[in-house]
């Protein structure tokens, strides 16, 4: 029989759950009751659910266990929040869906929730939306700062959110299905050029770790490792996930969002309110 | 355009300066705030349960270790008891360290009793059922592991190298980090002492 318990939560957070649990069914039910022809595909149907459950299962299995007590899985498991999760996320294009829920949330709440598109447009202004992705990495990999995020319960859980957050709203500007030409989304030479500035850093600071012959983060040192494995070579792995996987995806975003531009190219775009809709 | 950039480094200067508050400065790692009180239900080297009512009012020094540690255990809990003995005449009798032994398949009561004696007078051997282990260990945020055993059934531990110091009251304190001398250490504990 299989060990099911690998799939039950390390450190169980309600919280975490009930948000993914809302976010899951706000999606279906979305899904269900809005017309056919604005209903997204089933590629982008299956994107979005698996960049959500690749989210979920590394904050709320086992697998967060190993992050807890292993350098490299911890940075396989940012790789994930703060990269992959959101980069699918966002690339299925959950457009549809906001405009289902935007049309239906009574005009009241949608006068409380106004502070929130504030924040919201303050934080996607390109130099701070490039800065945070970046900032953030730092931030948490900053070795006094991450040693204390490893020791405190909340610090840890404040930090795999934040990463979280700040991935959906990276990705989402840089894979926002409307076409700058008709709307105010971001232009597509801004995005490339974030996406190759945002690698940069991310290079250093992963080379920075692979070749740093000291230990850098000895908290996992300190804390007992999730099995002997020498110090070295969990270092090097976390370095190398720190550097190469986020350095393709940049390659990839780039890739992605040029060929929109040409797709784009020479075309009349269509009508401006249900821009973006049925874009891949 | 230039105040926008400013902004989230003057946040984040602001957040780093929080983050070292407090005049009291520690060779230790100081760790007020990051972790809960101290709270345990563990097997004494008597077989009897121990909490940590049984030592409250003294400085608590909580060490997760085995006894066929071949180096780390014995080191660490060797320059604990010279820290101690260094201290100042009224307080060397007010702290107990607790060495928590994750490996009770080998360490029995009896040989966790004839191992922490050779380490002085304060100290108390612990250890319990793994899944109470795994408890206390997830409450301060550690962890261990079992190699493999070899041909003669030997398994290496991983286990942490750090000490967690308790105050009178319980809360967690400081985190001492493998790297302190016994004269840092001392002065660490006669300040909380205090």
């Amino acid at each position: 029989m299989p060990d099911f318990g690998v799939l039950a939560p390390y450190d169980f957070s309600p919280l975490t759950i009930l948000a993914f649990a809302l976010v899951l069914l706000a999606y279906g039910y979305a899904l269900l009751n809005m017309e056919e022809q604005r209903r997204p595909g089933s590629v982008r149907i299956t994107a979005f659910l698996i960049g959500l459950l690749l989210c979920y299962g590394v904050m709320q299995t086992r697998f967060d266990y190993y992050s807890q007590y292993m350098f490299f899985v911890h940075r396989g498991q940012h790789l994930i929040l703060h990269h992959l999760g959101p980069f699918l996320i966002a690339l299925s294009n959950p457009l549809p869906v906001f405009r289902f829920w935007s049309e239906r949330i009574a005009p009241p709440l949608q006068s409380w929730l106004r502070p929130i598109g504030w924040l919201y447009r303050g934080l996607q202004q390109p130099v701070i939306a490039a800065f945070l992705f970046v900032g953030l990495i730092y931030f948490w990999l900053w070795p006094p700062i991450h040693f204390d995020a490893m020791l405190s319960r909340s610090l840890y859980w404040l930090m795999n959110w934040s990463m979280l957050l700040d991935g959906l709203l990276f990705w989402w500007l840089m894979f926002d299905p409307r076409s700058p030409a008709t709307t105010s989304a971001l232009g597509y030479g801004k995005r490339i050029l974030i996406l190759a500035l945002v690698a940069i850093p991310q290079m250093v600071l992963g080379a920075w770790i692979v070749f740093s012959r000291g230990m850098v983060y000895d908290v996992y040192e300190v804390c007992g490792r999730a099995w002997p494995m020498a110090p070295e070579t969990d270092q090097l792995l976390g370095g190398l996930l720190t550097w190469i996987p986020p350095a393709m995806m940049s390659v990839i975003g780039i890739l992605i969002v040029l060929r929109r531009a040409m797709h784009e190219d020479g075309k009349v775009v269509g009508v401006r309110s249900l821009a973006g809709e049925n874009a891949q | 355009m230039r105040y926008w950039l400013a902004l989230p480094f003057l946040t984040l200067a602001m957040s780093l300066g929080g983050c070292s508050g407090g005049n009291e400065t520690w060779h230790a790692k100081d760790i007020s705030g990051l972790m809960p009180p101290l709270e345990f239900e563990l097997t004494g080297t008597g077989g009897n349960t121990v909490t940590e009512e049984d030592s409250s009012g003294s400085l608590r020094l909580l060490y997760f270790g085995f006894t066929s540690c071949p180096d780390v255990c014995p080191t660490t809990l060797t320059g604990l008891r010279q820290s101690i003995r260094q201290l100042p005449e009224p307080y060397r009798d007010d702290v107990t360290t607790l060495f928590v032994s994750v490996d009770p398949e080998r360490d029995t009561p009896e040989r966790l009793q004839s191992y922490v004696q050779f380490f002085g007078e304060g100290i108390v051997g612990l250890t319990g059922a793994e899944d109470a282990l795994r408890r206390l260990s997830k409450r301060y945020r550690t962890t261990f592991g079992y190699d493999e055993p070899d041909a003669e059934g030997n398994y290496n531990v991983s286990h942490s190298s750090a000490v967690y110091v308790f105050d009178r009251t319980g809360e967690a304190r400081l985190l001492i980090r493998p790297g302190l001398t016994t004269a840092q250490i001392s002065e660490d504990l006669s300040q909380l002492a205090r």
